[in-house]
């Protein structure tokens, strides 16, 4: 049974989204459903042997009109702060200093790109140095970049969207990879339910055209390096992921404030849970069944969805498509498309899955193979799953807003 | 929950029954304590590398715990464990390795450091040229994967959450020299919706590596009055010229008065109000106009239902630099009125340094203790006095006082700002 609504639900009423796909909900409501087998972007030379899937060109001067500014950034700071933007656009808050005074920021977040000048440079003259420690002093003293420093900061996401947008209601970043997209975005909630702020910005970004991000994974043996190929259809070969650079933002508000305001809802986030646990086997499905219990009474299964974030690792990949195999759902890993971006890339479903209930139709199979059916009929609800490729287990229950 | 269980805004009260603390002056609640009424100092001349080439050679780094690899995400759980040690034994809650609440974690970005690096391209046997790629070469040999595990940005606090089997998933939060505020301030809210009736919260900060520091020094933001090393930090004095880098951790065990009471816990303090407010001006410094902190300020007294006649005691954020404890006076005066001059203002970081991520823990920490035992620590180092800020900084020596409540500031990088209302044991 759907819960009435109430006027501390949830609502989805700004969606920014940026990714290999393009930009905008929009663009990848059409790219998602292009007749034919699903067309990922993907690099496969820039960064070989790892693919990765790039960003859509875009055209910054758009969000971040103040070119001193694009410069203070890195690149994942500026497809965050456009991301931002787009969100802060389509909930009509964009420019409004009463709304933006009052709006709570909880982004997701890693660290910044590095000099990677800088650094190989560094590593080229230590080996040869008298004291390889002393001329790693010298050098970073006088070749790194001041400034490089702001754009490594992981709270300096926010705060290059307060400087850009003017969001400062107030400002908090969450560290942890993908756990820290989905606690981002409970915690909104719950603040919301129990009226501890009526009008949040939560999301986060990332670039991952990056070799250190790579060197991170690799050091894993976490990362896919072969042709490319879905999630599902990467786990005979021992599975891996494909990383890709994405940035999204939802506004997220009271079902109140939005009325209040006229603001237009795209959905209304009707649960959401968070977990953790070790990994041992069968262990998170155990987490799983129990954020699925939860939700279990409210979810009509003729007409609903799930919008899996499995990121193509396979311990996590594999016992979560058992668990999501015995739901009866049909299933969509987005990643095979997006590719995994970490600490967004559950909030990027999120957004997906409002424009999936929106349409009340699901997009077709992303991966060849048994584990992505078509759907049936119309789908009115989508349930949104994060198995952090390490840590971390999230459900979350999205729907139409009224 | 009976009434008295309840703020006047009808939502739980959140009390402290339990602390930790450990800084470059030593371990424990009670040595810090005691050293920091004394007046003492543990900033030193750094030995953990060499100084070649650098402008700043001191900080308050914690040499006495052991971290192996030595790198911050390592020495930081390290220390993080301590502080929950003592704080989660000090409350007597749960059972071991089964903390009744979530944990909210301040921490340091986290990102591979020089000996990884090296160690890299080390394996991957580069002579003259060595490249990401090579990094990336060796990094496939399957040989790095506890550095993988160790340089992830969730692994201190699910080591942690492991550790003292804290309840669900546990948040580590990156609001850079206010985190250890925000941690707070997480979980006071996560109390008072009910979530849960006991929170852990720590902030930990382990970052004097050659290159954390030289970041700070390139912005110039670091004092480098490096002799003698104990005169550097000299917050509010005219001479000031920099904060000095510090290593600490802290861990606070918060709960609902209710249910404090109801497991007879000793109450050491209590939470009364949390105020944030972001600053869009720069990504460095505050807007000269004072609104985000005057901002921050009157939304914290207004969490806690009080006016700022009822403030006896500030706890700065004081980091020594020019210009923040010429914002803060600033900021103070413009709420305080002309009282701001007559309220006790010290910074402890005069002492401890500026432990950055854990700044904000530390201080809820000293300021609990400062209203518990009445007696104020000083702001050491304060021989010249800086006429543009008159501030009774309660200078070089302890001072006991009066005291119902008091405020800890932070303020960050990035436009973060949290200032918390902190108020001792009822009766």
């Amino acid at each position: 049974m759907r819960e009435a609504p109430s006027g501390r639900d949830a609502l989805i009423t700004g969606i920014g989204l940026v990714s290999s796909l393009g930009e905008g909900i929009e663009a990848h409501r059409a790219a998602l459903s292009r007749p034919g087998p699903c067309r990922p972007v993907v690099d496969a030379a820039g960064f070989a042997p790892w693919p990765v899937h790039p960003m859509v060109a875009l055209e910054y001067d758009r969000q971040i009109p103040r070119r001193g500014d694009q410069r203070q950034m890195e690149q994942w700071q500026r497809i965050g702060t456009y991301a931002a933007g787009l969100a802060l656009e389509s909930a009509g808050v964009k420019g409004d200093a009463g709304l933006l005074d009052r709006t709570h920021m909880v982004v997701a977040a890693g660290g910044g790109e590095r000099d990677y000048a800088v650094d190989a440079a560094i590593l080229s003259g230590m080996a040869a140095a008298p004291d390889p420690d002393v001329f790693l002093n010298e050098r970073l003293m006088s070749d790194l970049r001041p400034t490089l420093f702001l754009a490594q900061l992981s709270n300096l996401l926010a705060g290059n969207i307060s400087v850009v947008h003017g969001v400062v209601g107030s400002s908090r970043t969450f560290m942890g990879e993908e756990a820290a997209g989905a606690d981002a975005v409970r915690i909104a909630c719950a603040r919301i339910a129990a009226g501890q702020g009526e009008l949040f910005l939560v999301g986060g970004s990332y670039n991952a055209q990056r070799p250190d991000i790579l060197l991170q994974y690799e050091m894993g043996g976490l990362l896919w390096k072969r042709e490319f190929a879905g999630v599902w259809s990467r786990q005979p070969a021992g599975g891996g992921m494909v990383m890709g650079s994405l940035g999204c933002f939802l506004v997220i508000e009271s079902r109140a404030h939005a009325r209040a305001r006229g603001a237009v809802a795209h959905a209304r986030i009707g649960a959401i849970a968070t977990d953790r646990c070790g990994r041992a086997p069968g262990a998170a499905a155990a987490t799983a069944a129990r954020q699925w219990a939860g939700l279990r009474p409210r979810v009509d299964g003729a007409a609903a969805a799930v919008l899996s974030g499995a990121s193509g690792a396979a311990a996590a990949t594999v016992q979560e498509r058992a668990f999501l195999s015995g739901l009866g759902l049909p299933v969509r890993a987005t990643a095979s498309v997006l590719g995994h971006s970490m600490e967004p890339s559950f909030i990027a479903n999120l957004a997906l899955a409002a424009d999936v209930v929106g349409q009340g139709r699901l997009f077709a199979p992303l991966d060849p193979g048994e584990m992505e059916a078509p759907a049936g009929g119309p789908v009115a609800q989508v349930v949104v799953t994060s198995w952090g490729h390490w840590r971390g287990e999230c459900m979350a229950l999205v729907e139409p807003p009224d | 929950m009976g009434a008295a269980d309840l703020d006047p805004q009808g939502r739980p009260v959140v009390v402290v029954t339990g602390m930790g603390l450990l800084t470059s002056l030593g371990e424990g609640v009670a040595e810090n304590w005691r050293r920091l009424v004394a007046g003492q100092s543990g900033i030193r001349r750094i030995t953990r590398f060499p100084l070649g080439g650098l402008r700043t050679t001191i900080a308050g780094t914690v040499d006495f715990v052991p971290a192996e690899p030595l790198c911050a995400p390592e020495l930081s759980e390290r220390m993080a464990e301590r502080v929950c040690e003592e704080a989660v034994a000090e409350a007597r809650i749960g059972a071991r390795a089964d903390f009744p609440g979530p944990l909210f974690l301040a921490l340091p970005p986290v990102e591979l450091e020089w000996p990884q690096r090296r160690a890299l391209a080390a394996a991957a046997g580069a002579n003259a040229a060595v490249s990401y790629d090579d990094l990336l070469a060796a990094a496939g040999t399957g040989a790095f994967t506890d550095v993988y595990e160790r340089f992830l940005f969730g692994s201190v606090a699910e080591n942690l959450a492991v550790r003292f089997g804290t309840k669900g998933s546990p948040v580590a939060i990156s609001t850079a020299c206010a985190s250890g505020a925000t941690a707070i301030q997480l979980a006071v809210e996560a109390i008072r919706r009910g979530e849960t009736a006991a929170a852990l919260c720590v902030g930990t900060d382990a970052s004097v590596n050659p290159e954390s520091l030289i970041r700070f020094s390139l912005l110039s933001a670091l004092s480098t009055r490096n002799d003698p090393p104990e005169a550097a930090s000299r917050p509010f004095s005219k001479d000031r010229d920099g904060f000095v880098m510090a290593e600490g951790a802290a861990a606070l065990v918060l709960e609902s008065l209710a249910a404090a009471r109801a497991r007879g816990a000793r109450v050491l303090g209590v939470v009364e109000g949390c105020g944030e407010k972001a600053d869009s001006f720069h990504r460095t410094r505050s807007n000269p106009d004072g609104r985000p902190i005057i901002a921050c300020l009157r939304n914290a007294l207004a969490d806690a239902g009080i006016t700022p006649d009822d403030v006896d005691y500030i706890n700065a954020h004081g980091t020594s630099t020019p210009e923040n404890d010429r914002m803060e006076w600033q900021c103070v005066s413009a709420v305080f009125g002309e009282r701001a001059g007559r309220i006790p203002i010290s910074s402890t970081k005069s002492m401890i340094g500026h432990t950055l991520t854990a700044a904000g823990t530390i201080e809820a920490v000293v300021s609990l203790l400062t209203l518990r035992h009445q007696c104020i620590p000083p702001t050491i180092n304060y021989a010249t006095p800086d006429p543009a800020l008159p501030v009774d900084c309660v200078p070089n020596v302890a001072r006991d006082a009066r005291m119902g409540r008091a405020i800890s500031n932070s303020f960050g990088f990035g436009g973060q700002n949290v200032c918390l209302v902190l108020k001792p044991a009822p009766g």
